[in-house]
Parts: C-alpha cells; structure tokens; sequence
C-alpha cells in the first residue's frame, strides 16, 4: 500500500529523515513509534503529498506523492497532530464542509463514520471550538474519513490525551480495520505499540526497526531484571550505577530495570551486592523485555 | 514529616459549573506528588489555585505555609513552575534565560552567575551556553527547563506535563533530576498523562469530576482497585468498568 | 461548481461570526466617513474673521456688508486697535483679520486707490490660502460694483477675472473623501481581510487538511475571494448612496461603467491581498504587511489627501505603483465629471495590468504543498 526506499528529507541544515525504508501492506494498522523531533510528521506529510523530499523513492497506492497527487489526495484521510478543523463553525457545518469539499455527503459516508459520529451527534449544533479534546479528535476523524478513504492517516491523536480517551480512540481505530481501510498512525506512547500490527521505530530520522510488536520486544539481547528495594528507586539506581558490573538501569514503572555486564545468572551477585550497599526488602527477578526497553537500547547503540 | 501542601476541602466554581469539588490532600516535605485525572478533570484549575494564579471559591489550603486566599504573591516566591508548553524563551540564550529567571526570582547577579554556571556543568552544556534555546533539542530544553525552574531553591516545585513527547531515555533522565531534587528534600508536584510515570511518584492523587477519587501510594491504590498497574487505575476510577478494553 | 459554493458558504460562516472581522467590515466605513464627513472638514464655511474698521465711513460698511453677503465668513470679533489682532489670532478664534485703514472712502473717491489688508492664519497654509483668495474676489467684486454706483462707470483698468469652481462649485469637501473613502475602503476590506483569511488558514492549521484533500487550492483562494468580493461591492455601493444622498455628492457617469470599475478595482486589491497572504505565514504579519505597507503609503500617497503633483519626485514614483491613485483619478473623474471609458482608459488599463500581474505572481508562489 505504502512503499517508501530510501527516502532522506533536509530541512536547510537538520537532516530530518536519513535514508528511509518501509513497506506497509493493505489493511494493516501501522504504526510509527518514536519521540518528538524523530521525523514522524516529515514522513507522514510527505506521504500524504504535502511535503516533496530530497532523495529516495515514495509510493503510495502505486502512486507518486509528487506527480500523481491528485489522485493521492482523493483517495486519503489525514487527521494532523494539532486540532484542524474550523472552531466557529459548528459539529455539523464542519462534517458538511469536509463533505463537499470531497463531494460528497454525510449521509453518503454514514455507514463508515457511525459509529463515531454518534458520539458527538448530539452536541451537532455546537461550535467545535467548544467540544472537549476527546469530542473534537472523533470530530476530526469523521471529517478524515467522510469519503472512505483507502488509506487513513493519523498523526499523533493521542498526544497530549489523558489515558482513557486514548484507550477510546484505539479502540475506534480498531474498529475501523473491519472497513478495509489502512491506517497509518504515529504516537510518541511506546504502549500503544502493541496495538498495532506492525511498527517502525524511529528516532532522529532514522529507522530504528520495523516489525511485529511482539517481535521487537523479543528483539531485546540481554537479560532484563526487575527490582525492588524498601528505600526507593532513587537510592536503588544510584548504588546501581556503582556497581562494578553495571550495564545499564533506568526506572520502569514500580520497578527499575537493570542490565548486567556479565551473560550468567546474576541474580544473587546483586542482590548481596544491594544488600552490602544497605538497602533492604530487594526483590529481584528476570523480567521480559518491552517495546520501551528495546526503544532505550537501540537509542543507546546509535 | 513537614506538610509543604495542605488543602482542605478546596473549591472552586466558575458560575454554576463547580471545577474543583472540596478537595482535600497533604503533600510532605520531600515528596513527589503525582496529581493525575482525565483531560477536563479540573487538574489545571486546581494547580492554578495552589501556584497563587487563582483564586480559590472556598475551603483553605496553604502551599510553603502560605495561604492561597490571602498571601498568593508570598506563594510565587516560594515555588517554581514548569510547564511543557511554556517554561523558557527560544529567542534568549541559555545564559540569558537563566539570568532573567533568577532575575525574576530576586536571585542576586553573583548568586545567578554561580548557580547558573553550576547548572550548566552540571547539563553538561558548556557548548551550547551562548546558542540560542530554540537551536537544542527538545530533550535538553525540557531538562534545562526543569532546572531553570528549581535555581531559586524553590521549596516546592510544579511541574505541568513535563515529559509530553520526550523520547524514553530523556524521560527517564529527567525523572532521575526530581528524585534527585526530591531527596534534597524539595517537594515535587508533577502531572503526567504516562502511567508509567505515575509509579514513580511517591503519591498520588486522582481527580475525577473535580474531585479527588484516588489517594495513596502507587501500591496502596494498585491493592485497593485490584488493578495490575496505575493505568488500569486510572481507566477503573475515570470511566468506572464502563470501558473495558484490555 | 457545488463546491465551490460550500467553501464560499463557510466563509460567509466565518465572516458573520467573528465579531472583529465585523466590526472591520463595517465599523471602519461609517468612522471614516463620520470622520471625514462631519468632524474633518477642509471647506470654507462661516470662517469666524475679525475686524478692524478704522475707517467708519459708508463704503466701509459696505464693504464689510458684502463681505458679510455670503455664508462663508462670519465676524467674531470687533477689534479697537491694530494690538488687539494679534491677541486674537492667538487666542485661535479667527482664522482671518481684515483691516480698512482710515479715510478709506476718500481714498477712493480722490485717489481711486485704497487699501485693504487681510491677514490670514497661516498655520493651515491651504485654508489660509483660500480664505484669503475668498476675502480678495469679495472685495474686488465690492469695488466693481461700488465704482458702478459711484462713477456710473467702471474703474479706468480693470482685468475681471472669473474663477469657476468646476465639478465642485461650492469646494464642497464630501467631494473629494467620498470617492477617496471608497478607495481606501475597499483596499482596506479587500486586501487586509482577505489576507487574513487566508494565512489564518495557515496558521490554524486547517489549510494543511484542504490541501490534503482532492480540491484544488485555486479553489479554496477563489471561494475566499468571492464572499469579500462580494462585501466590498456592497460596502462601495453603501458610501455611493451616503454619498449622494447625504453629502451631496453628484454620480454622473454611467452606473455599469461605474460598477465595472469598481469591480476591477475590487479584484486587482484582492490579488493583492493574496499576494499578501503568499508572503507572509501568520495573521499578524498579514495585518502588518497591510496596514503599514499598504494602508498608510495609500492613505497619503494616492492623493486623497494630498495632491500628487506637489510630492517630491521619488514619492511621485511611488504613487505610480499604488493601485488607489489609479482608482481615485477614476472614480473622481466618473462621480464628478461624468467621464466616459475612452476618457479613464489609461487608468483602467493600468489597472487590468496589475491584476494580471498579482494575480500571476501569486499564481506562481502559491505552494499545492506546505512549506
């Protein structure tokens, strides 16, 4: 569906992408994982024509962003990372626009768009400027998907968005796979990856990986163990990084991640280790690894 | 252990829409408070009242032990504010933005120099000192805020979804600088919308409605909603079992 | 065609529901033509003069009779001696002083010579002008018809010039800011307003949807343009009729000539605001661009204010790029003088000119992508 070889993107002097490669194949929910400032809004403007680019090969549905624009743009939904829809018209003037501007009607897409819209129909007179957060991303993503498009693009609908609306809208994303429609979204939460079918990693421009979810958070190459201690993680972290055999440790979640040195089993060395150190109640266990930790230590080896 | 935040029955209402619902918490001295809830729980609101922007409706609340109804301006003195959409000035220096926050904080020039040098080893960021802000990444800008923000010493610091959009390594060193912060024994107000960040507070708070819905250790409201991590907290108190969409 | 029409829709939409575009559209036309019409007048009406009669005789009385004749001058003051001017300049009451010496009437019946001074407020050099050109015709016309009385002939020499005010008999002032209002209005309107709309798009993002979707950005521009286009016309034709039927101004020319001007007039601005809007990427940087770049260089350069002909040379060559100075000789010559196309043709070719060329330049910097 989306097909992209080595494509590099300058911006004067920042290399903003360096030497690209990706496929994303029909229907699939593909997602574009990395902080800001990696690039995703580059590559996802660029695909939806709206960018040109410096060097490599772009295609989408078969298409050149470049020459066959027109028809690129006819045939996909983009929603961009900032509320871009009109604020003083209202729920249903915006739809209506979209609508036309694509030529179509709201009754037309009906089908499609339901599901969501029925959420904010009953606030259809409002303004959209007085919708809450939640309320205008779903107004934005009907307005995306108003011609049925093939290909649905999403940058970052969750940023900024509080844990439960973000559950709702994946939710909605899901729901709309059973529509034939491809979705290419970008999010810089690392655990919205495993609702994805497949993901890129990305980080200043680069491509850190593309696979399965399940398969990059396997793709990790050293043991991880997760641990505890009475005092907290500060002081854990700290007698850590003194440790002779430290590789690497940071705070994950409760707990805090740790990687040795050494490949052999460890487990006691460091709890006694800890415990010489003076702190107490250490729980230590063999943990497995996450999109995050295999994100941290790719960042770490460019 | 000393209370730097103490809010009884907080209120506040905007016409007849109630915002923040008498909320109640105590933050102690050297903590890290994690004041979470949905967008349009009534966080901003409620923040707002305890940095002295706001006025509060009614109950009482004291923040370095001061009052937020009558002694707002002792208040500002005595905190430090940052927030991810606004904390420095991309078109100043480094130098220069460090020098006009401690300006503003009645830093004298000797006490700027020498902290802000020390900020600036510290960073690591010798190389960048006379570049403007805008020209570094995001990351550093959001740890150079955060120090930027605590150079008064400020007894108790707020920090308004300070990791929004920063890659996992820069997050992670960021919450290594408030721990660190935290055990000189400066306080930390911190909300986030990462859950995983909110195990790393010391307590937290959840607000529902305008009205705190969850209080306790990570542990403690991991046990009472029998939930396997704070993001099922979260989704638990917001929606109820409303959304169950594990 | 169908969308075409949902764009100019929304754009209604966004017009009528922000009240500072309102207020622009329709606060900024009725303060200037109050301002101009009432509060800043340049016409010589009831000019308060004063006095100093030294001569006290019948033909000064007369004098000051004729002078009196008219609705122009108006005597504010008796002065006693030739101090008291002075004070009374200063005071700022008068805008003239007319002194007749003593023995005027035997001046003029033995010397056939007699003097009159006017001295005139200077510190606004055109109406001081004018007023002491007015105070000159009137006594010249005073001495003709008293040499008639007098002699039963006129004076030995005398060379009778008659000034005719043509177009303008009565230097009515709301002959000049009607038209020049609607310059500038309109360029106001057109090309402020539209750039605005325009980089607003921009800046809130949205144009980054529209131009992602299958509608052609020359589209989006001309279902912009076509709601101000619109308003403007509308806002003209409203001072033409305050014009005429409150100030008094005459419109002689033909109405579809005058239509058709004002509405090429309307689209080479238009051009020009998205032009505007081509260049600069943020609504302030739009209104900037406009008022300062556009708006005051038209206020005092198009001639509206003032004359062109007396402006130093490289400020004369600056007008020359000005569509307004184009427009105000045009719709100046057809309000007031009745003028037929062959007579603006020049102006109004000008004007296409310009057009063309905005509209081709924006043509060419407007991006189908960001950035």
């Amino acid at each position: 569906m989306i097909s992209i070889r080595n494509l590099s993107k300058n911006y004067e002097e920042v290399q903003a992408l360096k030497n690209i490669s990706l496929e994303v194949k029909p229907k699939e929910i593909f997602g574009l994982i990395g902080p800001d400032g990696a690039g995703k809004t580059t590559l996802m403007r660029i695909l939806t024509s709206l960018l040109l680019f410096d060097e490599g090969e772009v295609q989408v549905m078969g298409k050149s962003p470049i020459s066959d624009y027109q028809f690129i743009r006819n045939h996909i939904g983009y929603m961009p990372g900032k509320f871009s829809l009109y604020e003083d018209l209202t729920v249903e003037e915006n739809l209506s626009f979209f609508a036309n501007i694509f030529g179509t009607t709201i009754e037309k897409s009906y089908d499609l768009i339901k599901d969501i819209y029925q959420q904010i129909e009953p606030f259809k007179k409002r303004k959209a400027g007085a919708l809450s957060g939640g309320m205008k991303q779903k107004l934005a993503l009907c307005a995306a998907l108003i011609h049925y498009p093939k290909i649905l693009f999403l940058d970052e609908p969750t940023t900024g968005v509080d844990p439960v609306s973000r559950k709702e809208f994946w939710h909605i994303i899901q729901q709309l796979h059973h529509h034939d429609i491809t979705i290419f979204v970008s999010t810089p939460y690392m655990d919205e990856a495993n609702l994805c079918d497949r993901i890129a990693l990305i980080d200043k421009g680069e491509i850190l990986n593309v696979d399965l979810p399940e398969n990059i958070s396997k793709a990790f190459d050293k043991t991880l163990y997760a641990i505890q201690c009475h005092e907290g993680n500060y002081q854990l972290i700290k007698k850590l990084r003194e440790y002779t055999h430290f590789d690497s440790v940071f705070p994950f979640g409760e707990e805090v991640h740790y990687t040795d040195a050494r490949a052999t089993d460890i487990e006691s060395d460091i709890k006694l280790y800890l415990e010489e150190s003076g702190l107490t109640s250490i729980q230590i266990r063999k943990t497995a690894s996450t999109i995050e930790d295999v994100f941290i230590s790719l960042m770490n080896k460019n | 252990m000393e209370k730097i935040i103490e809010s009884t029955e907080l209120t506040k209402t905007f016409g007849d829409f109630t915002a923040v619902n008498k909320i109640t918490f105590d933050v102690k001295k050297g903590e890290i408070f994690g004041f979470l809830g949905a967008n349009g729980a009534g966080k901003s609101t409620a923040m707002r009242m305890l940095t002295g922007l706001l006025s509060p409706t009614s109950g009482a609340a004291t923040v370095a032990g001061y009052d937020v109804f009558t002694e707002q301006e002792k208040i500002k003195k005595n905190i430090g504010y940052m927030s991810q959409k606004f904390s420095l000035y991309n078109d100043l220096t480094l130098m220069e933005n460090i020098t006009f926050y401690g300006g503003i904080y009645g830093l004298s020039n000797t006490q700027i120099k020498e902290r802000g040098e020390k900020l600036i080893e510290r960073l690591d960021l010798g190389n960048i000192k006379k570049k403007l802000l805008k020209e570094v990444p995001l990351g550093w800008k959001q740890k150079i805020a955060f120090s930027v923000a605590t150079l008064h010493n400020p007894k108790v610091v707020f920090l308004d979804e300070p990791t929004g959009g920063v890659d996992p390594i820069t997050r992670r060193q960021f919450w290594e600088m408030i721990y660190e912060k935290a055990d000189q024994g400066m306080t930390v107000f911190v909300t986030t919308h990462y859950m995983d960040e909110a195990e790393y507070c010391h307590r937290i708070s959840m607000m529902v409605h305008g009205e705190i819905h969850g209080y306790g250790t990570p542990k403690e409201l991991k046990k009472e909603f029998n939930a396997q991590n704070m993001d099922e907290v979260f989704i638990h108190l917001a929606r109820g079992d409303q959304y169950n969409l594990k | 065609m169908d969308r075409l029409k949902g764009i100019i829709k929304k754009e209604f939409y966004h017009i009528f529901r922000d009240k500072r575009t309102l207020l622009i559209l329709f606060g900024i036309p009725i303060v200037q033509i109050v301002l101009f019409g009432f509060a800043i007048s340049t016409e010589i009406k009831e000019v308060k003069v004063a006095l100093l009669n030294q001569s006290k005789e019948v033909s000064s009385h007369q004098l000051v009779n004729k002078i009196l004749s008219t609705s122009y001058f108006k005597v504010d003051e008796i002065l006693e001696n030739e101090e008291a001017i002075n004070t009374s300049f200063k005071k700022g009451r008068i805008k003239a002083a007319i002194v007749i010496p003593p023995h005027f009437e035997e001046d003029i019946l033995k010397n056939k010579e007699a003097k009159v001074q006017i001295i005139c407020d200077a510190s606004d050099p055109n109406t001081g002008t004018q007023i002491g050109a007015f105070l000159e015709g009137q006594i010249q016309s005073f001495l003709y018809e008293n040499a008639q009385k007098t002699f039963g002939s006129s004076p030995p020499i005398q060379i009778n010039t008659e000034i005719q005010m043509r177009y303008n008999p009565e230097l009515k002032s709301a002959y000049t800011f009607v038209p020049g209002l609607i310059t500038i209005i309109l360029m106001l309107i057109c090309t402020m307003m539209t750039s605005i709309a325009i980089t607003r798009e921009i800046e809130t993002g949205t144009m980054e949807v529209l131009l992602a979707s299958p509608m052609h950005p020359s589209i989006i521009i001309l279902g912009k343009v076509i709601p101000y286009l619109a308003l403007s016309f509308s806002i003209a034709v409203f001072i033409l009729f305050l014009g005429k039927f409150v100030f008094g101004v005459p419109i002689l020319a033909h109405f579809g000539l005058i239509t058709f001007e004002i509405l090429l007039y309307c689209l080479v601005v238009l051009a020009l605001g998205i032009f505007i809007s081509t260049v600069a990427k943020t609504q302030q940087l739009a209104l900037m661009i406009s008022l300062f770049a556009l708006f005051l260089p038209t206020m005092l350069l198009s001639g509206f204010i003032f004359p062109i002909h007396n402006m130093p040379l490289p400020l004369q060559m600056v007008t020359k790029v000005i569509p307004a100075t184009y427009f105000n000789i045009i719709i100046k010559a057809l309000m007031l003088k009745g003028a037929t196309i062959s007579e603006i043709l020049k102006e109004t070719l000008v004007l296409a000119g310009m057009f063309v060329v905005l509209v081709g330049v924006s043509i060419k910097r407007f991006n189908i992508r960001l950035g």
